[in-house]
């Protein structure tokens, strides 16, 4: 009732429209990923005859979930996040010690085997509660302060797990993790031996493709969760936070306990991904989680349009493609461009020339740098910007202009 | 240490519902502590002690060179530099290649390693400087009025720029610096001093003096001053702000190559990614300091450098970048202005 009328007071055809729109291009956008999300499998294995392409979408799928909880912390409540995979470390190490026989030499001699299903939401706790604890004494400092808490967070945490080696083994990583298993009751044409199985033995097995089916339905959930909270009350806390924090405060939103929210909610996404990657990999050590990780999530996040949660999506897509696909992949399409345009001569190493492929793998960092400033340069506010928020600045500054020539009319 | 820690802690919240400024106590309380424990391993062990207080002096001294150059750019741009660790480590990198021209006597000291040292360090600072404007220039100033974030990711895009090109240059192994300092030594009270340490304290004394001459006695010194506390005020005072802001990356690039050229003169190793980790630490210590402030990232570089250095020898190396980082966090959780640091107004 009341929403009607605020709706029938303030809605102008033109807003309306506005809605539709940006309502629109979201739709578009998780349509064709939905669409990607279902062909790809099917397609890559039929073209390449092999899962090589799937598993790289497997580990493409954890980053975006980092992409989306950072976007939480980064995009919706406007708090820079410089030690994310802190998070993403410890989630991934409550599922590795808990389902590994890491424990067994360690001071508990007794190994723990508790199943994925559980321990996903045990690292999700894990990874929100270090969220809250980090966040409690450190999220009354502003702006860039707590980018550098977080930062020294960050550096702290791969190397706490690196030195309680009688726990996690330290540098020799945690290893044999146990592969998440069906539970039998969601036994069916998908388990087993029969024509449409891509799940054998209820156990995922390093199948890649159990994974990739694993890691779409995480980040559907993931998603529609943070979709959710992005249009609820406390999303627009954390966006008036984002704007203003002194106008937020004053118009009665705790600043603080919003901000905890923000932390930890984003935080928890990333132990769910901890959990995923300790899974799929199989070993997790502490050099999986250093500086260069969170750099990369945050990377994703502004590239992809901050806040906006189809354009982080979008981010973490393209950039892990680029870093971990298209960059890795160069030497070998520098030697075979080499070898037919007839310059095989420039291939071998010779004297202080290291041979081609190792030349092109040397420019990688540079590659990938050029990337980041020509992006950044070309399209500072990211590949796909919220844009509610470009709506909302555009229309600001039409109405400024509206009001400085009605003034000039009446002057 | 725990236990005075929770209760400083439990001290620090009714604080905020007394609305007294207790933070600051807590911070007294560590700093004390620290210093307690430092003075009892001072009596006990005096030989060693004032050993590791002469090796964290020199170890202070680089990152407060370097830590400069972070407070710098964050004072007049509110950004964190993250190009500014591999400026450092290109400095050395660049200062080993001019050196090669020489031909210079490792291991002794003789008149042409002196002339080749005389020529390069300045050489290497201004080339440095130059490299830096250019950064500046491409990277950070199309961004001046973008969102936040962009001129971060450029920055760390420049990082990896800076690495990318070290690494084609000289491989991904470490790159010997040539050893051409006096190696004379002196043994006072079992305390080894060695001429690298005295050379390396005082080439930082003398730099940090003139930065602090430079900002405070000169007109352009006055001009950053004003960028960095009002960017519209100065400008409708008429000072150029794209000129302010290239000189003081200039300025803090010519702290950054002269940290480099001394950092290889000490070590005489560096491989590519050394800016990272070291940058990282001399970030911290600009933020110790107080960022944004000059002495106090020289003051930053030093705490941090003995605090690197004691953790290595009473704690065990290993722990020392929990330490570090660990300071890092209490720091700005007690007194987020740092040690020097005057109470900015939000922006």
């Amino acid at each position: 009732m009341s929403q009607a009328a605020t709706a029938g007071r303030r809605g102008s055809p033109r807003r309306f429209n506005l809605r539709e729109r940006i309502r629109d291009r979201d739709t578009a956008v998780y349509g064709v990923l939905i669409i990607v999300a279902i062909l790809f499998p099917m397609v890559t294995i039929y073209a390449t005859d092999g899962t090589a392409l799937v598993s790289h979408a497997t580990r493409a799928g954890y980053f975006v979930l980092l992409a989306i909880g950072l976007n939480v912390v980064v995009g919706f409540a406007g708090l820079l996040d410089l030690g994310y995979a802190a998070f993403f470390a410890i989630g991934a190490y409550s599922y590795a010690l808990l389902a590994s026989p890491q424990l067994e030499s360690s001071p508990a001699h007794h190994a723990v085997h508790i199943t994925f299903w559980i321990l996903m939401f045990v690292s999700l706790l894990a990874a929100a509660a270090a969220g809250a604890v980090l966040g409690f004494p450190t999220l009354r400092l502003r702006g860039d302060y707590l980018a550098i808490v977080t930062l020294g967070f960050g550096e702290i945490v791969p190397q706490l797990f690196y030195n309680f080696d009688q726990w996690t083994g330290g540098i020799n990583a945690v290893g044999l993790i146990d592969q998440p298993r069906l539970p039998v009751w969601v036994q069916g044409p998908w388990s087993g031996d029969g024509p449409f199985t891509f799940v054998r033995d209820f156990s995922f097995n390093g199948d890649p493709v159990a994974y990739y089916v694993l890691i779409v339905i995480l980040i559907a959930v993931a998603v529609i969760l943070v979709n959710n909270l992005y249009r609820s009350r406390l999303g627009r806390a954390w966006m008036a936070i984002r704007e203003d924090e002194v106008a937020a405060a004053a118009m009665g939103i705790n600043t603080v306990t919003t901000k905890l929210l923000a932390f930890g909610i984003g935080a928890s996404f990333s132990g769910f991904a901890g959990a995923y990657y300790g899974a799929s990999v199989s070993l997790v050590s502490p050099d999986s989680f250093l500086f260069i990780v969170s750099i990369t999530v945050l990377v994703m996040v502004v590239l992809g349009g901050m806040g906006n949660i189809t354009g982080v999506i979008i981010g973490a897509l393209v950039m892990y493609t680029v870093i971990f696909y298209l960059i890795p992949g160069l030497p070998e399409n520098a030697v075979s461009l080499a070898n037919n345009v007839g310059l095989g001569g420039i291939v071998p190493a010779s004297g202080d020339w290291p041979g081609l492929a190792e030349e092109t793998q040397r420019l990688n960092f540079i590659i990938y740098g050029i990337i980041l400033v020509g992006m950044m340069l070309l399209r500072p506010q990211g590949i796909l910007p919220s844009r509610v928020r470009e709506q909302e600045l555009k229309h600001a500054a039409v109405q400024e202009e509206e009001t400085v020539v009605e003034q000039a009319h009446a002057s | 240490m725990v236990g005075s820690g929770a209760s400083v802690l439990k001290r620090f919240r009714s604080s905020q519902l007394g609305g007294m400024s207790l933070p600051d106590y807590g911070f007294y309380i560590l700093c004390a502590t620290a210093i307690v424990l430092l003075a009892t391993q001072a009596v006990l062990h005096p030989s060693d002690f004032a050993q590791i207080l002469v090796f964290g002096v020199t170890q202070g001294a680089i990152y407060a060179l370097v830590a400069l150059g972070y407070t710098m750019v964050y004072g007049i741009i509110e950004l964190i530099n993250f190009a500014h660790g591999d400026v450092f480590t290109l400095g050395a990198y660049i200062g080993t290649a001019i050196l090669g021209f020489f031909s210079l006597t490792e291991g002794s000291f003789t008149t042409i390693n002196l002339i080749a040292l005389l020529l390069v360090f300045p050489l290497v600072m201004l080339i440095m400087g130059g490299i830096n404007v250019a950064i500046e220039r491409v990277a950070y100033r199309p961004l001046r009025n973008a969102p936040r974030l962009a001129p971060l990711i450029t920055a760390i895009g420049m990082s990896f720029l800076l690495e990318g090109i070290m690494f084609l240059w000289k491989g991904p192994a470490t790159v010997h610096f040539p050893d051409i300092l006096p190696q004379a030594s002196t043994t006072v009270a079992g305390v080894f001093f060695g001429f690298k340490d005295v050379f390396v304290v005082v080439v930082a004394a003398i730099l940090v003096t003139l930065l602090a001459l430079f900002i405070n006695r000169t007109r352009l010194g006055k001009a950053m001053r004003a960028t960095a506390q009002d960017r519209d005020a100065a400008q409708l005072m008429g000072i150029d702000i794209n000129r302010t802001i290239a000189a003081t990356f200039f300025i803090g690039a010519l702290l950054a190559g002269a940290g480099g050229m001394i950092w290889g003169l000490y070590y005489n190793t560096i491989y590519y990614q050394l800016g990272f980790r070291s940058g990282l630490i001399a970030f911290t210590a600009a933020v110790f300091g107080g960022i944004g402030n000059i002495p106090g990232a020289a003051i930053g570089g030093l705490v941090i450098g003995l605090t690197a250095a004691f953790s290595d020898s009473y704690i065990g190396s290993k722990w020392t970048q929990v330490v570090i980082f660990g300071i890092l966090i209490g720091v700005l959780v007690f007194r987020p202005t740092g040690l020097l640091g005057m109470r900015v107004p939000e922006k």
